[in-house]
């Protein structure tokens, strides 16, 4: 399937139109056209993408972003992670409309790009487990940076992701119940707290 | 609906701005007998489909972040009622060099009550007597037992909560019952009795029992996205649909005001409008005028209108329209509290807002500033939103299973403070024309000048001590909580973002340091009225809008007389 997504990428490139197709597929040659609408059928059958077409990321990319959201907040015996909560999705979206997180988001994920392949030859998806895990606890904590000033833009970056991460996760249905909240409904009476130690 | 120009029509009073003055007018001026065409510079509001009430945030595909995420940890994001704006697209405002300010405006029937926090404070007695008490500002030309009345008839129209408590300065109203502390209160409120600050229910326009055809609260903790049931106060859901019942009132929607003229006879004879929905200038004719557009669009609209009797600007012999601009004081703090992890999953809603807070506890007592500050809070299991979790990954880091584990132990453990206090009005904070910038519609805009006292730097500082004081009392740790909007780096609040701008064409017996008489008239012009909250002379630590409703409700009564006796 990578190789597809390699493939409508090529498809694009070659037509001088970058990664992301949208409207402008009105202007290109018709059986590129129909070449490029079918990679994105293609692509929505798959099931790893959940069926959702990026509308910022290259494929790729996203495929990291979504590795990454859920690292950050994964699944476990409590509840599902930030991808089934839909944080990649929503993380794609704003980040579509506004230059500062395509900056901030899309400089960090090359950011983590260029630096898995000097540390390890390698892009991050396709680096081993202990090295993935080596390069997120890098740029999982600020002091890190005070050690080692060539993290500032992986600390930068993942610090930002970590928030929008928990957004998607914090107000998707799973994580609103992952939390206990109860409430945003009708009632007629407000009992008030219940009795807690301490409280 | 709308009036083609010319009209044949006369009203007998044309109101500017739909908002909580605005509409007090249109009830009282309808159901007087007078007929009445309002101006609004928005859109109509239909609540059934502009409100999104109880929607959840995984039901929208920004979860509330707006656009670009552009409303993650502004005031204005995807669930509030809507048409209020930190910036309106073609409407700009200017801040002179060395000065901040920011104009939180409305642009929707109902203007700002759709969105305001429903606290309903009376002011005090020794409010409208500031420079007797102290010497700085000025008195207002009016006493509280003046306006006691007025408070009264909208207390018990709109409905207000709270609870008699005989505090200084703080009085007491016309009360609906309060509702039942949440644990963030009552955790609170055990504090503040040990440090002997008042702590008591809160005093929110919102209903508590059945009241004048609308059914109570349903405690969904939602007042800002507007309510379906009209269960809480807003202009738009119910002073407008009561002077719409009378049959003698017309609402102009996306009516952007240009100007007032002004007739031969020295009187306001009509007002020259933009209808946005074609451009063209349109012309409405009235006996009498009130505006209340909001203090600062209020002064705006009196600046613009100049005429070779009024070269500065309509009512503004004295020259003090746009002067004597306050906000209230504001700072914030927020503290994490380890005991309520242990609070049960539970309903915490409540209402849209605080069931507790903190009148000003040291009338009479030596401070180190002058007049006070209330405190509001809030916090708990509220429903999460974009930016609730910012706090707690910016102080845990990490990632994974304890990360997430860390959020969900750490989720409703968080309670943040504000005060809000007075600020005393000074020569370096005003609004004027700017000389060189007009809106899209041609008309000038305002340019702020701000400073803050040090009488509010030092009331600032009171209050991040008051609420130290009280969060390590409840057993709580200061943590700090981002503010983009309002924090400046000494802890007190960009002017104007508290959104209680204020006095810029006030009340007064001196026409020669006032714009309006003590009925909120002009000193200069007989049949023009000001009802928003520009005739303020103090901008005490109480929130106006209920202040704004009483003196509007008075100064709509007068109208109502004079236009009896045939005065206008």
């Amino acid at each position: 399937m990578s190789a597809n997504f390699v493939s409508r990428r090529n498809v694009l490139k070659s037509l001088g139109m970058g990664v992301v197709a949208g409207s402008v597929l009105q202007v290109i040659p018709l059986e590129a056209a129909e070449y490029a609408h079918h990679m994105i059928e293609v692509e929505r059958a798959d099931p790893r993408s959940g069926g959702y077409t990026p509308k910022f990321f290259s494929p790729q990319q996203y495929k990291t972003l979504q590795m990454l959201c859920e690292a950050i907040l994964p699944e476990d015996a409590d509840s599902g992670g930030a991808i089934e909560a839909g944080a990649p999705e929503f993380i794609d979206l704003l980040t579509s409309e506004n230059p500062d997180y395509q900056l901030k988001l899309g400089g960090g994920l090359t950011w983590l790009h260029s630096t898995c392949l000097i540390r390890y030859g390698k892009e991050y998806l396709e680096c081993a487990p202990q090295h993935q895990k080596a390069i997120l606890d890098d740029i999982a904590y600020r002091k890190n940076e005070l050690l080692d000033p060539t993290l500032s833009p992986g600390v930068a970056f993942f610090t930002f992701l970590r928030n929008l991460t928990a957004d998607g996760f914090f107000t998707s249905k799973i994580g609103i119940e992952y939390l206990g909240y109860i409430g945003n409904t009708f009632v007629s009476d407000f009992p008030g707290c219940p009795p807690v130690p301490d409280v | 609906m709308s009036q083609l120009f010319p009209t044949p029509n006369i009203y007998d009073v044309c109101i500017i701005g739909s908002g909580a003055g605005g509409g007090t007018a249109a009830k009282v001026l309808t159901q007087g007998g007078l007929s009445v065409a309002m101006l609004e510079a928005g859109p109509p509001l239909n609540p059934g489909t502009d409100f999104k009430e109880h929607v959840w945030p995984y039901e929208l595909p920004h979860r509330g972040a707006d656009v670009g995420g552009k409303a993650r940890s502004e005031l204005n994001n995807e669930f509030m009622a809507p048409n209020g704006f930190w910036d309106i697209e073609g409407e700009p405002y200017t801040t002179a060099p060395g000065s901040t300010f920011r104009w939180f405006r409305s642009r929707i029937e109902g203007g700002r009550t759709n969105h305001w926090g429903r606290i309903a404070l009376r002011f005090g007695p020794a409010d409208f007597k500031a420079r007797s008490r102290d010497g700085m500002g000025d008195d207002w030309p009016i006493t509280y037992e003046e306006i006691a009345p007025y408070y009264d008839k909208v207390e018990s129209y709109i409905g207000v909560f709270g609870s008699k408590e005989n505090v200084p300065n703080s009085p007491d109203g016309i009360f609906l019952p309060p509702p039942r502390p949440r644990c963030t209160e009552t955790l609170v409120k055990k504090a503040c009795d040990t440090l002997n600050i008042t702590c008591i229910p809160s005093r929110m326009a919102i209903l508590t029992k059945a009241l004048n055809g609308r059914p109570p609260c349903h405690y969904c903790a939602q007042c800002g996205r507007g309510c379906m049931t009209a269960s809480n106060f807003s202009s738009s859901q119910v002073m407008l649909p009561v002077a719409q019942d009378t049959g003698r009132f017309t609402l102009i929607a996306n009516a952007m005001a240009r100007e007032i003229l002004l007739g031969k006879d020295g009187k306001a004879e009509a007002v020259l409008y933009i209808d946005k929905a074609t451009g063209s200038e349109k012309r409405i004719r009235a006996k009498a005028f009130v505006v209340a557009a909001s203090a600062c669009e209020t002064a705006r609209l009196l600046l613009n209108s100049r005429s070779s009797v009024f070269p500065d600007g309509l009512a503004n012999g004295s020259g003090t329209v746009g002067r004597y601009l306050t906000d209230s004081v504001g700072s914030d703090l927020a503290g994490y509290f380890p005991q309520l992890e242990k609070v049960p999953a539970h309903n915490h809603d409540g209402v849209g807002g605080m069931h507790m807070y903190m009148p000003w506890w040291r009338t009479g007592r030596k401070n180190d500033f002058l007049r006070g500050y209330h405190i509001e809070f809030g916090g708990g299991r509220n429903l999460p939103s974009v930016g609730s979790f910012d706090g707690v990954c910016q102080r845990e880091e990490g990632y994974g299973a304890s990360l997430k584990q860390k959020c969900r132990k750490s989720y409703g453990t968080v309670i943040g403070f504000s005060g809000r206090g007075e600020m005393i009005p000074n020569e370096k904070s005003y609004c004027e024309l700017d000389p060189s910038v007009t809106d899209k519609w041609g008309i000038p805009v305002l340019r702020f000048h701000w400073q803050w006292g040090d009488n509010e730097i030092h009331m600032a500082k009171h209050m991040q001590e008051t609420f130290r004081s009280i969060v390590e009392t409840a057993g709580g740790t200061v943590i700090s909580r981002p503010k983009p909007h309002a924090s400046l780096s000494n802890g007190i609040s960009v002017g104007g973002a508290i959104i209680h701008e204020l006095g810029t064409a006030r009340m007064g017996n001196d026409p020669k340091t006032s714009v309006l008489n003590r009925n909120c008239q002009a000193h200069d012009v007989k049949n023009l009225f000001v009802a928003d909250a520009a005739p303020f002379v103090t901008n005490p630590d109480k929130n106006p809008t209920l202040s704004i409703m009483a003196l509007s409700w008075r100064t709509s009564e007068f109208l109502l007389e004079q236009a009896k006796k045939g005065e206008l």
